[in-house]
């Protein structure tokens, strides 16, 4: 078993986001995460990379309490995508290079440049400023910027949620390739398409429990 | 230097010019009356303290009381930078590190190099200006880096998700904080002279000394500031940026 969530209670100061959360995940599933706003999707995605802990219960990578592993380490296998992501730096380059900068590498310029027109953007975007790009355009370089090294788990937060028609497919026919690739797959989404598609369905409930 | 002394009935004619602070608080309902009241009060009881004090570590001249001097002075500076630190998760070591390596290093530079003497009349009173200095940017930087965790969380959040750590996560919050400290003392560096004659130099001349020798004086001082600061902004930046993290590499903001 790839990912196991075992009893997971999240907790803010007094609110309970999310009770008893028992989830497996398998290498090579696709899953899809529903549920009504504030009942703790994006908090499941969020807890699973690591970016916060449970209140109660433990998460298992590859069997290993996840708190057992170096957080960075993890991080890199386990990639989460924002639903509004921030790009940073001034330009694109910037964005492309961070993931060869923070694992010690030389940049790959051919690889950026196959990422890129792979979500249908060509090499003169690597200049471009991030304010000159459009909502869909951002979301795709997002999207690259966690693919450039294949994870094992990809997380996805609503990241095609306001994008266009066009900047849907493109988005979503890279996450397929990278499913083909045996990427496991885990993403919330609230598209009727996307949801209609799905292999395996998860259902939050209003009060942070799985159905 | 007879023309130095002050006698107790000009300090207490001096007292009506705080009485114009009070007014204006007064008449302008700041509510600071009290603030005032306690800032004269402290200023005075610690001046004098501090006078005698000096007099009797001066006349001894002896090393170890002059290194016990410095290092109450910087664990004042240390305890005050650490106060104006935001952050829930503040650590008092960050600032006494910062200060004291700041302000060590730099005089023993000046005294390697001559420019001062190992005599506590001299050593203590650089050790403060050095300290002093250093409180302010580091309680600068403390504020940027407080604000720029806010204002750069999510960006923070998307590099740590992309599993860098977090000292690569925070490099442009570093960046800002440092700058944030170091500017006052850049730009003070810029105008000394033009706008204000600084308290080293302005002391001298009061001394009698010859302006072109004090100059001297006070361009080893802007020299010495910008070391110490720009050592004390570095120091407190890199560790008090940690504070901001659990076991976890996780973010923690309240």
């Amino acid at each position: 078993m790839l990912l196991n969530l075992k009893n997971v209670y999240y907790q803010t100061n007094s609110k309970i986001i999310l009770q008893d959360v028992n989830l497996k995940i398998n290498q090579g599933d696709w899953i899809t995460l529903i549920g009504p706003s504030g009942s703790g999707k994006s908090t499941i995605l969020k807890l699973i990379a690591n970016l916060i802990s449970p209140s109660r219960g433990t998460i298992f990578y590859q069997d290993k309490d996840i708190s057992s592993i170096a957080p960075a380490v993890y991080r890199r296998q386990v990639s989460y995508c924002f639903q509004q992501p921030t790009l940073f730096g001034k330009t694109v380059e910037d964005n492309l290079t961070f993931p060869f900068e923070l694992r010690k590498q030389e940049v790959d310029s051919q690889k950026i440049r196959q990422m890129l027109s792979l979500v249908d953007l060509d090499a003169s975007y690597l200049t471009k400023k991030k304010s000159e790009l459009s909502g869909g355009e951002k979301q795709r370089v997002a999207l690259i910027r966690n693919l450039l090294f294949k994870p094992k788990i990809l997380l996805l937060d609503e990241v095609t949620a306001g994008l266009d028609e066009d900047s849907k497919h493109i988005v979503n026919k890279l996450i397929s390739s990278y499913f083909k690739r045996n990427v496991t797959i885990l993403e919330v989404t609230h598209d009727k398409s996307e949801i209609s598609q799905a292999q395996h369905i998860v259902k939050l409930e209003k009060d942070g429990s799985l159905k | 230097m007879n023309n130095l002394a002050i006698s107790n009935w000009s300090l207490i004619f001096a007292f009506a010019l705080v009485l114009v602070a009070m007014g204006i608080s007064f008449k302008e309902k700041l509510g600071l009356t009290k603030d005032i009241v306690i800032s004269v009060l402290r200023a005075v009881i610690q001046l004098a303290i501090v006078g005698y004090v000096l007099r009797f570590i001066l006349h001894v001249n002896n090393l170890i009381l002059t290194l016990i001097a410095t290092l109450i002075i910087i664990f004042n500076a240390s305890w005050n930078a650490n106060n104006r630190n935001p952050n829930k998760n503040r650590k008092l070591w960050n600032s006494i590190v910062a200060i004291l390596v700041g302000t060590y290093l730099t005089l023993a530079v000046l005294i390697l190099t001559k420019a001062i003497k190992p005599v506590p009349m001299q050593v203590i009173p650089i050790t403060g200006m050095i300290a002093g200095n250093e409180m302010v940017a580091i309680g600068l930087c403390y504020k940027a880096l407080d604000t720029s965790f806010h204002d750069l969380e999510q960006e923070v959040l998307e590099r740590l998700a992309l599993g860098s750590d977090i000292k690569l996560a925070c490099v442009p919050i570093l960046r800002r904080s440092i700058k944030t400290a170091m500017q006052p003392t850049i730009d003070s560096a810029k105008t000394v002279g033009l706008v204000n004659l600084p308290g080293m130099m302005s002391g001298l001349i009061f001394a009698g000394v010859n302006p072109v020798n004090a100059i001297k004086y006070q361009i080893m001082i802007t020299f010495m500031l910008l070391a110490a600061t720009s050592l004390g902004a570095v120091i407190s930046c890199y560790l008090a940026y940690r504070n901001y993290f659990n076991n976890e590499d996780q973010l923690v903001l309240y």
